[in-house]
């Protein structure tokens, strides 16, 4: 699904990323862990194709493709999809009316959708605008199960968000890697099992979200490179939590 | 009386106004080809109609309360359908009600400048709209102000009375016909809110290319009265320049003005609102938004605050969407009691980075996303407008949009 090779970023004329590669396998879901600073939200936002994000070697194939030199528009199509940690303010544009640019072709039942993640008063207000913190990741996932993009990219979906809302925000994006689903959207174990394409990566500090998805792949980005890429993410965390990020580079794949 | 006010205006018509280049009466010509009255609307052209519509008057009158049309300086059309409002020419108002003198020129000084000098001495007509106590217009009046001949200048006086308890709804077009490339249009118009009525005036521009304008708006409001003005100028106009005056005398009297301004490449825009707080509790707001695909835009507002209690804010935002335009805000706040909360917030800049490239993320292009973006800044959901008005309005607004752009 994702090929990333020897990529190197840079933000702002400094190297951030330092020859990462990455490999995500469709139905696969994969953790990245790493101190502040050390290059998550590059990676993601490399991945997407924001501007900021200047590749200066390396490159991105997704499905195939060489994407490293697509707009972010272009990567959405194909079936990229991203959650921001901190969107921006849309004002004068609904949820719902940009849910419905984001979702035209696709055929899903948005209102019920809306409902189950209580969002469905906020349809008609400006995106983002006067949200709280888990109104702002809420939204992000209705706006991604409206896109239903193959491989979706989750910066820190747990950042700022209360317990209950976790559990939320864990089922909706359980629905969107075909693990599980909203209430009422429940998919059978062997749908489940056999029918998994859809692949994730998922930024977290805390670890919390893993306690409602699953995941299969954890990799420590540090200082700009990978460590202990292909463990076990719970195992992982345990370790991190141990001995530090600075354990991780002992072990650099 | 009359015979003061044309003193007055005579001593003032080479007065210039305090912003704004002076325009030179001598490029375009006084006299226009007159037009005959029509009793049904059905006679206009599909032309006009089109023309008409594109400035929010809709020439079927479905939906609409009372119609008046002016074409260059002919009252072609004048209609009501509710018990209780008025809308006439203000030539008639004046003939039929002698009182309507006590109106005329109260709330705008004759000899303000001489714009206000020339409209006096040369007026053609304008309009009378009035509600009678408690009567609420179920649909909204239109009226239009319509430039059909090149070269043309055109000068208006309009009253607007809200007696006690009234509540009027106002959707003005003011719009050159296909075709006319150059004019100018002088409006002055006065309102009148009583004790707790409102008016919701809501204005839509849709000039051409080489047409000057100059609107002179005052109000006065009440105890208990509201005026709440959106004013909607998207079209290319080459000199526009105005600045509305509210006076909230009365207890918990309310202003609200709202604009939507577009400047295009050529377009020349000074457009500011003030207001003067006096009530006792009197609350003011003013919104800007402006656009530039090239266009000069100066914003200016002014709330003045005289009385302990006295509540105004004032926000204006402009979006550069070329490299070549200009856009100035000037806010200003005055509190001349102790007591007085008056604030402003005003930004200037292109569109975010961040937001184009979050709704490219959601699979839109990038042009489609700056669209959706500039389409949000320019949403008319902030006037407060009635649904079927607002949709009116939105569906002005993007007409002209198709037809501008």
């Amino acid at each position: 699904m994702l090929d990333i090779a020897d990529l190197h970023v840079d933000v702002d004329n400094k190297p951030i990323l330092r020859g990462v590669n990455l490999h995500i396998k469709p139905g696969e879901t994969h953790v990245l862990f790493g101190p502040n600073g050390s290059g998550k939200s590059t990676l993601i936002g490399a991945i997407m194709g924001f501007g900021r994000y200047r590749i200066t070697s390396g490159k991105i194939v997704f499905k195939g493709m060489d994407v490293t030199s697509l707009s972010v528009h272009e990567r959405a199509e194909l079936g990229i999809g991203i959650a921001f940690q901190r969107p921006p303010v849309l004002r004068g544009v609904s949820l719902q009316d940009l849910l419905r640019i984001s979702s035209a072709s696709r055929d899903t039942n948005l209102e019920a959708t809306a409902k189950e993640l209580n969002l469905e008063s906020f349809l008609p207000r400006d995106v983002n605008y006067g949200f709280s913190g888990g109104e702002v990741k809420r939204s992000e996932m209705l706006q991604l199960l409206a896109q239903d993009p193959d491989l979706v990219l989750l910066d820190e979906p747990e950042s700022g968000v209360d317990l209950e809302n976790i559990a939320l925000i864990g089922q909706a994006i359980n629905q969107l890697l075909q693990k599980d689903g909203l209430k009422g959207q429940e998919r059978s174990r062997r749908e489940i099992k056999t029918g998994r394409q859809k692949a994730g990566l998922i930024i977290t500090h805390t670890g919390y979200i893993l306690d409602y998805v699953p995941a299969d792949v954890g990799h420590v980005l540090y200082e700009g490179k990978m460590s202990c890429s292909g463990i076990n993410p719970r195992e992982l965390l345990g370790c991190i939590h141990e001995m530090g990020y600075g354990e991780c580079t002992k072990c650099v794949v | 009386m009359t015979e003061e006010l044309h003193v007055r205006a005579k001593s003032a018509v080479k007065k210039k106004a305090v912003f704004g280049e002076e325009i030179d009466f001598g490029l375009y010509k006084d006299n226009g080809i007159l037009h005959d009255y029509m009793s049904s609307l059905e006679a206009l052209s599909e032309a006009e109609k089109k023309d008409m519509l594109r400035a929010g008057v809709d020439a079927s009158g479905q939906g609409r309360t009372g119609t008046y049309i002016q074409k260059d300086h002919s009252v072609i059309h004048s209609s009501v359908s509710q018990d209780g409002l008025e809308v006439i020419s203000i030539t008639e108002a004046l003939e039929k009600y002698p009182w309507v003198r006590d109106y005329y020129w109260k709330n705008v000084a004759v000899d303000a400048d001489m714009y206000t000098a020339r409209a006096e001495l040369h007026q053609e007509h304008g309009y009378f709209i009035r509600a009678l106590p408690g009567v609420k217009t179920v649909y909204p009046v239109q009226a239009c102000l319509y430039i059909t001949q090149e070269g043309l200048i055109q000068d208006v006086h309009n009253i607007v009375i809200a007696e006690e308890g009234s509540e009027l709804n106002i959707i003005t077009g003011c719009t050159t016909g296909h075709g006319v490339e150059s004019g100018m249009h002088i409006g002055v118009s006065e309102f009148y809110v009583k004790k707790n009525a409102t008016i919701s005036f809501t204005m839509v521009h849709n000039w051409a290319e080489n047409v000057a304008v100059r609107p002179r708006t005052g109000a006065t409001v009440e105890d208990g009265g509201a005026y709440l003005s959106n004013y909607i100028c998207m079209k290319p106009v080459r000199s526009l320049q105005m600045y509305p005056t509210a006076i909230l005398d009365g207890k918990s009297s309310l202003a609200r003005f709202h604009s939507i301004l577009v400047a295009q490449p050529g377009s020349h825009m000074d457009v500011g609102s003030r207001v003067i707080l006096r009530g006792e509790q009197s609350r003011a707001e003013i919104i800007a938004r402006s656009v530039t695909r090239g266009g000069y835009i100066m914003n200016r507002g002014h709330l003045l605050g005289e009385v302990a209690g006295a509540k105004g804010h004032l926000e204006c935002r402009g979006l550069m969407l070329s490299p070549h335009g200009v856009i100035a805000a000037i806010p200003e706040l005055e509190a001349r009691a102790e007591g007085v909360e008056l604030s402003h917030e005003a930004a200037v800049g292109k569109i975010a980075e961040e937001e184009i490239e979050y709704l490219m993320a959601r699979g839109l292009s990038e042009e489609d996303a700056t669209a959706t973006i500039v389409r949000g800044f320019l949403n008319v959901k902030i006037m407060g407008l009635p649904p079927a008005l607002e949709a009116e309005v939105q569906h002005a607004i993007e007409m002209s949009e198709q037809s501008g752009l």
